[in-house]
């Protein structure tokens, strides 16, 4: 794609009209050994916004995402992606995944990798550049994936999952390990693709990269603490800075009978778990 | 499942490969080296042409066993696969991506044994040299559907290799190279009945003597082809899209 800076093509195949919000969880239930990583989360993620679902690591937010995937097997609620249940063959297409680890062939050059995944996918060649030159990857088209940096390594994952212009994004701690001015560079491309109207959920557990969404979501110990804009946030809590709102929420949130929902943030939609999924829990 | 998917995942198995040049040279010359050992080592005796055509059936199969089994839980392990079971691809792709191209480095690897076995260690095939190189492929694909079967069932590197003595020898043991088949005790001589190695051993012989139709070597082959269908088979039942 032509165009000055790193193009960004609008998300293909989404109904400018589609009323059903990006993703939407119904009392999940997940468990992962012996371990419950979910507790009951319910969950409505808007389109064509940037949300940060934000938590300490270990909280299930890499949990909440394989769900929303498909690729988790959960014991019991639902998860809706696009408007249909999250793993349909229907959505392998229009959701773009990166996990924490960058899942590339380490023995494949930058561009080897991406021109598989892209020829997997149905995406069109000249996606290639266009998600390279999106990742600052260009000058490392011909370089082993396994000689790269462990940033430059996660970058080729992201590339990965910009081919084919997913509708949706699930980015898991995509820039961990990134020095700050790759990352404001990343961030602003995510919110390019958002302005483009893709829909894009992205963890992480550094605060300041938090006030750069539209919309968080703050989780800790397999549940959802608020769900609210950044700034809403501030003034539910009466804190000036998102770290000190965290704080803020988290006595109300852990212990009390009425469980994560109690904090206000929460959606209206969203009705609160029954208190049967708290006992025995360790927080 | 689509062809293009199936091509371009053999295609990418093999430009891996192509980056690592020593295993390329160890999958190709290592199977005529220990062939080669073998024939020195029974250089006064008629041992050679009797456990020959038996070691070219047995090298590619225990080669591409390992080679396959640890390249597919490589890519459960570093997350490729479940990457890959998130796009459009379809299990069959993956499978046969991979049988596709272990297969044809197996091709390879076989033309190099059995050429080595027959020219330079003076190996006597009385059949049929096509039918011999046949059968070495048909093996080497065994070993590659057996790989993708037991990968699904290792989680580390360290208990895929000992699948190898798992799977393997006994196959060695019953497979009529140590011992005629026809002298094993009755239930063993029923159980090397139904291994596939046995049967691939039996068609090598059968081709170096010259003992047996085209019709006999091509049943044998059939059923080494059962296993392979049947070892596909499951190891697509294996490769799951949830994980706990």
């Amino acid at each position: 794609m032509p165009g000055p800076g790193p193009a960004v093509s609008p998300a293909a195949g989404a109904p400018p009209d589609d009323p059903s919000p990006a993703i939407r969880i119904d009392a999940l239930h997940v468990r992962r050994g012996s371990t419950t990583a979910l507790h009951g989360v319910s969950l409505t993620i808007p389109r064509r916004q940037l949300v940060g679902l934000i938590g300490p690591s270990g909280c299930g937010k890499t949990t909440l995402m394989r769900a929303i995937i498909g690729v988790q097997v959960v014991q019991s609620g639902t998860v809706t992606v696009l408007g249909q249940p999250a793993g349909s063959a229907g959505l392998r297409r229009r959701v773009g995944y990166v996990t924490q680890e960058a899942s590339v062939y380490d023995d494949l050059t930058v561009r080897q990798n991406l021109r598989y995944f892209a020829s997997v996918l149905g995406a069109p060649r000249s996606d290639i550049d266009r998600v390279l030159a999106a990742t600052d990857l260009t000058c490392q088209a011909v370089s082993l994936v396994g000689a790269l940096s462990g940033g430059q390594r996660s970058r080729v994952s992201l590339a990965t999952a910009l081919l084919g212009s997913p509708d949706l994004l699930v980015l898991d701690e995509p820039t961990v390990g990134l020095d700050p001015v790759l990352r404001v560079e990343l961030w602003n491309l995510f919110h390019r693709l958002a302005d483009a109207g893709t829909s894009l959920l992205v963890s992480s557990h550094v605060m300041d990269e938090a006030a750069r969404c539209d919309r968080l979501v703050l989780m800790r110990d397999g549940a959802i603490l608020a769900d609210d804009t950044p700034r809403g946030l501030l003034t539910a809590t009466a804190t000036d800075d998102l770290e000190a709102a965290f704080l803020a929420l988290i006595p109300r949130g852990s212990g009390s009978p009425g469980g994560p929902s109690a904090s206000k943030p929460r959606g209206a939609s969203t009705p609160a778990p029954p208190p049967e999924h708290h006992p025995g829990r360790h927080s | 499942m689509t062809p293009a998917r199936t091509l371009s995942t053999a295609g990418r198995v093999l430009t891996q490969i192509r980056h690592d040049p020593r295993t390329i040279v160890l999958l190709l010359v290592v199977p005529s080296l220990l062939i080669g050992l073998l024939a020195w080592v029974f250089s006064d005796t008629t041992v050679f042409d009797q456990v020959g055509p038996a070691m070219i059936a047995l090298f590619p199969f225990i080669v591409m066993f390992l080679v396959t089994s640890i390249a597919t839980l490589r890519e459960r392990r570093t997350g490729t696969l479940e990457r890959l079971l998130s796009m459009p691809l379809g299990k069959g792709d993956f499978i046969l991506g991979y049988t596709l191209a272990f297969g044809l480095l197996a091709v390879a690897q076989a033309v190099i044994a059995v050429a080595f076995a027959v020219w330079v260690c003076g190996l006597e095939i009385q059949g049929s040299l096509v039918l011999l190189l046949a059968g070495a492929v048909a093996d080497a694909v065994l070993g590659t559907a057996l790989g993708l079967l037991a990968s699904a069932f290792a989680r580390t590197e360290f208990q895929v290799v000992q699948f190898m003595p798992l799977l393997v020898f006994p196959q060695i043991l019953l497979g009529g190279i140590f011992l005629p088949r026809d002298q094993l005790p009755p239930v063993l001589q029923t159980i090397s009945d139904w291994l596939p190695l046995s049967h691939a051993v039996d068609a090598l012989r059968a081709v170096a003597a010259d003992s047996q139709d085209a019709a006999y070597i091509a049943g044998e082959l059939l059923i080494i082809g059962a296993w392979v269908v049947g070892c596909i088979a499951l190891g697509s039942v294996t490769l799951r899209r949830r994980t706990p």
